[in-house]
Formats: C-alpha cells, structure tokens, sequence
C-alpha cells in the first residue's frame, strides 16, 4: 500500500482545506515549545538527569499519527516520546514533573522522561531500551481481538529500532494474526551518533513490513497533512485487522540527548537538516491558503508559549517524592514488599547486642 | 486426594484457571496444536480453541513482550518458555519491562502475567537445555519466583500465580514432570511464600526447593536409619523467601545445609547461605554449608550430567560430616 486513497488525498489539498491543519500545527506548536522548555529545564539545572530526548523536527510523525487514533486506543513509545503524549493529550505541566522527577508527575517521579507512561490516555509506557516497547502493541492487539474491544494499539519507536530483532517479530505476529496494531517508525536519521546510512544499506523500511504481509507506507515528515493522511489510512485498515506500518521521514535538529553537541555530523548537515522544518512549513502553508493570518499563529503561539512556561514554574514549586515511597510498587499494594536494607541491618545487628 | 503425575497437575492447574477466568490465555511455542513439549498443555487446544491456546512462531522475546503488553490491557497471559535456558533471549521483556513496569509508572498498573517453564539436568539434554537459572530471576526485583517439588504444589501454586497482581516466573524441573504421587487438588489456597516443612529432626536443617527437596529426603531417610535426623524445609518459591520458617528450625538445631541444583558462585544456595548466617549467627554450632551445582556447562553424558549437580549421596555424606 503505497498510494493514499483518493479520497483523503484530496481532502487534505482541497483549496482552503485548512480545517485539519490548524490544529495539527497547534499540535506540533506545542511538542516544540514543551520541548524547548524541556531543553531549559536541564539548563537551569531542575531536570532530573540530562537523559533528555528531544523531538524537536519529529512533530509530524506525533501530531499527525495520534490525530488518527481514537480514545480507546493505546501505543507505546521510544525514549523520543514526548511529542505523542502531548499531541495524545497529556497535560504538560504533569509531564515536566516527572521530567524534573517530581511527585506530581505522572510517575510520581519514579518513571522519569524515558519512562512516562498514563493509562487514562492509553499511555503503555514509554521505554529506555531501543524497541522495547514494540511487543506490548502485539499482546494489546491480542487483548483488543480476544475481549472485542475496538482499540488499535501503536508501536512508536525510531529508525534505531530498525536494527532489534524484536520489531520483525512483532511484526510477522501482528501479521500472522491479523491484529489490530500499527507499527510507526521515525526515522529522524540518527541512532544517537549513528546516521542511519551507516546502520543499514536498504531504508525503504516499509518494504520490510510488506515482506511479513502488512500494510507499508512511508512520508516524507515535512509534511504533516500527508503523515496525518497515511496514517488515517493505515489506522483503519489496522482498526480492520489488517495491521500497518509507517515510517515517517524527519532530521533530529539536536543532539542525540542534551550533553551531546553532535559532534559526529557537519554543521551544513545540520543546517540543511533544519530546513526541514515541520512547524514552519505548516505555519507558512496555513497564511498561504489563507485559513489563518500571522497575527492569529503569533497570538496562538505566544498562548501556548504562556502554558509552557508555566509547567517550568509548575515542576520546580512541586516536591520531589518522599523518601517513604521508595519501596512502593515494586509490588501490587497488600503483597509482601521487600524489607529496606536498613530495617534488615537494625534487625541483625541489634540482635546480635542482645 | 488423587494420584497424580506433576505433569497431570500442571494440566489440570491451567484447565481450572481458564475454566474460572476467561482471560487467561496461553501463549508460546507448541502449546495448542502440539501440546506443550512436555506435554502440560495436551488437548487443552480442544477444549479452549486457538483464541486461547495461542500457538507462536520461535520468538521468545516477542513472546514474553507480547505477554506484558496483553496482561497491561486486560488479560492473563501464561506465556510458556520451553526451557528455561531461553531466558537469555527473552531477558529484556522479562526484567526490564514485566518486573520494573509498575515500578517505574508509579504503581498505575501491574502485569498479571505468568512465565512458565522448566529447567534442571536429567534428561542429557546438554548444556543448553539443563540449566538451573533461578538465580538469574531471583535476583530482579519485581518478579514472583516458584519453583514446586510436588504434585499437589505444582496445581496449587500455578492456580495461585493466575490470581496475582504481579508477574511470576514459574519453574517446573523436567525431571518431576512424569512423577506420581498423592495430591489434594481441592485443599485450601495455598499460601504464597510459605514454606514447607517436609520433615523435622533434631540434628541439621536441610533448606532446599524443587527437585532437590526429593534428593534431601532420600539423604535423610537413609541418615535417620544410622541416628542421624534432619529437617527438611521445601521453600515453594524464592521470591518472596519465606525466612521465618528457615529461621525457626535453622535455631532450633544449628546446623544448616542448603541445597540448589544450580551453581555455586553467586547463585540462590549462596544467597540462602547468607542471610542463614546472618541472621541465625549466634544459633549455628557450624558453617552453613552450600551444596550447590558445580560452576561448569551441563554436559549431555548422563555421567558427566549427574556428577556436575547435587545428588542424595552427596547431600548425605555432607550432612554426615557436617554433625559428626
């Protein structure tokens, strides 16, 4: 499946058709200015750790996929993941507490920016080791199929992740058992230092999902109507049984995470890489059509801009978790909980005074 | 009370649990249409169809993942491991995703999944397929550990397992599965953690689990015809340890073996030793003293095989020494 439906095709260029693409740019506006926040967070020494990830460039591979999913859905994510809870609906300032590794952030702290995760929004978990994420989309499908439920679920992870193993396992079982799960990778052209020409000789990605029998396609990220239209696509057919899989093209404007300047790749790389700017290009295609004015975006930006200011002020007047809820949720509330290192030496040593 | 095989009561433990919860389903390699290489889940594809006995291509990985993403979202995944020498390509799943998920998304959700397999040496299936791993799940926190010696422990502890909110890793030894013996399938829950005490004497504790609980009593059978009398403690599961029960009688005589068929260095009988020590020091009269698998590959050589892991005689002849 290379070719969109006429039908979408045609919706998302029709002649003042911005109806979808204001809020799809209001969208990616926002993972960029959460993102920059995130970045000022580490600078001003109030994140949790520099194991930062930033999507900036990324926006339309989140804005344009989630905008096809419906609430009962569910995904998982890559380290990178920021921008698809957002764009999944999370609340910003909770988010950057648990970047900042607050109580009031989704995780209570726990979990951080490499592992956010929220059931209420279908959040399974964002995930620090690369494609480890991707097969609780094929258990969710498994759920979804065996309880009747209508829910897609959504692997989201990096052209990184092209190189385990798991993701063509995940793969040829969705397809063996027609499951209802999209497998979305964004290839932002880097695996940390590792551009992806050096990591493998073939990039059509979506001819290896093709070879396990699923549905492939892949965008061009600059273009966040054409990645929403695919993606709609590739989301019914999957919400049909018919899995999928979309690799979305894009440039990782910064570094791998915030201590890497990158080091590894030409400043004219980076340059020309930039220009491939989703946000921008969005912005500019919304005053050509004539569906908003730039005096609309800036008043709609410097909103948004506001909000996320805000969830700086937001993390850093939150307190960090009590010492006490240290050995919580190792287990399930009532089971037995492992004795603190301290409590144990009490017990031998002022034992042995007796 | 029944006479049943550990196989028979596996089987029976997994029809019970998907008769009472319509959410369990099985997953791995061979479990319906084949019947579970060892045969536990035989015919069950019959009574529960392929919607439940969830035959997978060999990608152990994407086995225990899809596991974890189904017990997230609504179901009770037994994702079978065929031996549990595959934990090498399934670890990441195992204890990066299923033991740590709860953890690290702040207690909003558990994964309710059982990993079941089997390991241990006695059927020359060499070096790859022999294997006594447990100390390799033992040492992950956020995993439930059992490990059954009996019959009526096997169906009691896996019916437990598919009502815990927690992932549990489940290992069967290969060499019980055709063992008959006595078994009330209608007792009582059982107690997870609690350990059994098998037999008491007056002179050493033997603290063990799984196979080597049968090897223990043997010793201490043929022990107690020369005077010499042994308690017998079968831990059930590792994880949690049920250490007030070893405490108890390791006090009660002060001497204390511990026995693991897997191997020695940094392995559970180094861990049972420890916290014996530790916390019964002033109660031993010697050294607890680990009996454990040798820090060697398994070999296929029934010789090489049985010499390489604990056996009765051994067992005896340490307990002999260590009361002499």
């Amino acid at each position: 499946m290379t070719e969109l439906r006429p039908d979408i095709r045609a919706a998302a260029s029709a002649p003042g058709g911005n109806s979808g693409l204001l809020p799809l740019y209001r969208t990616m506006r926002r993972i960029r200015s959460f993102e920059e926040r995130v970045g000022e967070l580490f600078v001003r020494g109030l994140s949790a750790g520099s194991m930062l990830h930033l999507s900036i460039g990324e926006e339309s591979a989140a804005a344009g996929v989630v905008k096809a999913m419906a609430p009962e859905d569910t995904f998982t994510t890559h380290h990178r993941g920021h921008g698809i809870f957002l764009a999944r609906g999370a609340d910003p300032a909770r988010m950057m507490a648990e970047i900042a590794g607050k109580e009031s952030g989704y995780c209570a702290g726990k979990g951080g920016s490499m592992h956010i995760a929220d059931m209420a929004l279908g959040h399974l978990g964002a995930n620090a080791i690369v494609g480890g994420g991707i097969p609780a989309v094929v258990g969710a499908g498994l759920s979804a199929k065996r309880l009747k439920k209508d829910s897609v679920s959504v692997a989201f992870f990096g052209d990184g992740a092209t190189g385990q193993g798991i993701l063509y396992e995940s793969m040829n079982m969705a397809a063996l058992w027609d499951l209802p799960v999209l497998f979305v990778c964004i290839n932002n052209q880097y695996g940390m230092g590792t551009r992806i020409d050096q990591a493998t000789r073939n990039q059509a990605f979506d001819e290896r999902a093709r070879a396990f029998g699923l549905n492939g396609a892949m965008v061009d990220g600059d273009d966040v109507e054409e990645v929403a239209a695919t993606a709609q696509e590739l989301m019914d057919e999957a919400r049909a049984g018919r899995p999928g899989f979309l690799a979305v093209s894009c440039y990782r404007f910064y570094g791998h995470a915030r201590m890497d300047k990158s080091p590894y790749r030409a400043e004219d790389e980076e340059a020309e890489g930039r220009l491939r700017d989703p946000v921008l290009k969005a912005r500019l295609r919304l005053i050509e059509r004539g569906g908003a004015v730039e005096g609309q975006l800036d008043a709609m930006d410097a909103e948004i801009a506001a909000e996320m200011d805000a969830t700086i002020d937001f993390a850093a007047a939150s307190s960090a978790p009590p010492l006490s809820s240290m050995f919580r949720d190792v287990y399930a509330v009532g089971e037995p909980e492992p004795e603190p290192l301290r409590v144990r030496l009490n017990r031998i040593l002022s034992k042995g005074a007796a | 009370m029944v006479q049943i095989t550990y196989r028979d009561a596996l089987r029976q433990a997994l029809i019970d649990a998907m008769q009472a919860d319509e959410t369990v389903v099985v997953i791995g390699e061979e479990v319906g249409r084949y019947g579970g290489a060892y045969g536990v889940t035989k015919d069950l594809i019959k009574t529960f169809g392929p919607e439940r006995m969830i035959d997978t291509p060999i990608s152990e990985p994407a086995i225990v993942g899809a596991a974890v993403g189904a017990a997230m979202t609504g179901l009770r995944p037994v994702a079978e491991l065929m031996y549990v020498d595959f934990l090498g390509m399934t670890m990441d799943q195992l204890t990066n995703q299923a033991a740590k998920i709860r953890y690290m998304f702040g207690g909003q959700i558990g994964v309710p999944m059982v990993l079941r397999t089997q390991g241990g040496t006695g059927r020359s299936a060499g070096a790859q397929h022999s294997q006594s791993l447990e100390g390799w799940i033992m040492h992950m926190p956020g995993l439930r550990l059992a490990m059954p010696a009996t019959a009526e422990d096997a169906y009691h502890l896996l019916r437990h397992a598919l009502t815990m909110p927690d992932p549990v890793v489940f290992i069967e030894h290969k060499s019980l599965y055709t063992r008959k013996e006595e078994a009330d399938l209608s007792a009582p829950k059982l107690p997870w953690g609690k350990a059994a005490v098998r037999r008491e004497g007056k002179d050493l504790v033997i603290v063990t689990y799984s196979r080597q609980v049968h090897y223990a009593l043997e010793a201490a059978e043929a022990m107690a015809k020369d005077g010499i009398e042994a308690t017998v403690i079968d831990l059930r599961t590792l994880n949690p340890l049920d250490m007030d029960t070893v405490r108890t009688h390791v006090e009660k005589v002060g001497r204390c073996v511990v026995v693991s068929e897997g191997p020695l260095t940094a392995g559970v009988a180094a861990e049972l030793s420890a916290r014996i020590t530790e916390e019964c020091f002033d109660f031993l009269h010697e050294p607890v003293i680990r009996i454990a698998g040798e820090d060697i590959p398994i070999s296929v050589s029934q010789a090489l095989e049985a010499g390489s892991v604990p056996s009765p005689g051994l067992i005896g002849d340490t307990a002999r020494r260590l009361v002499a």
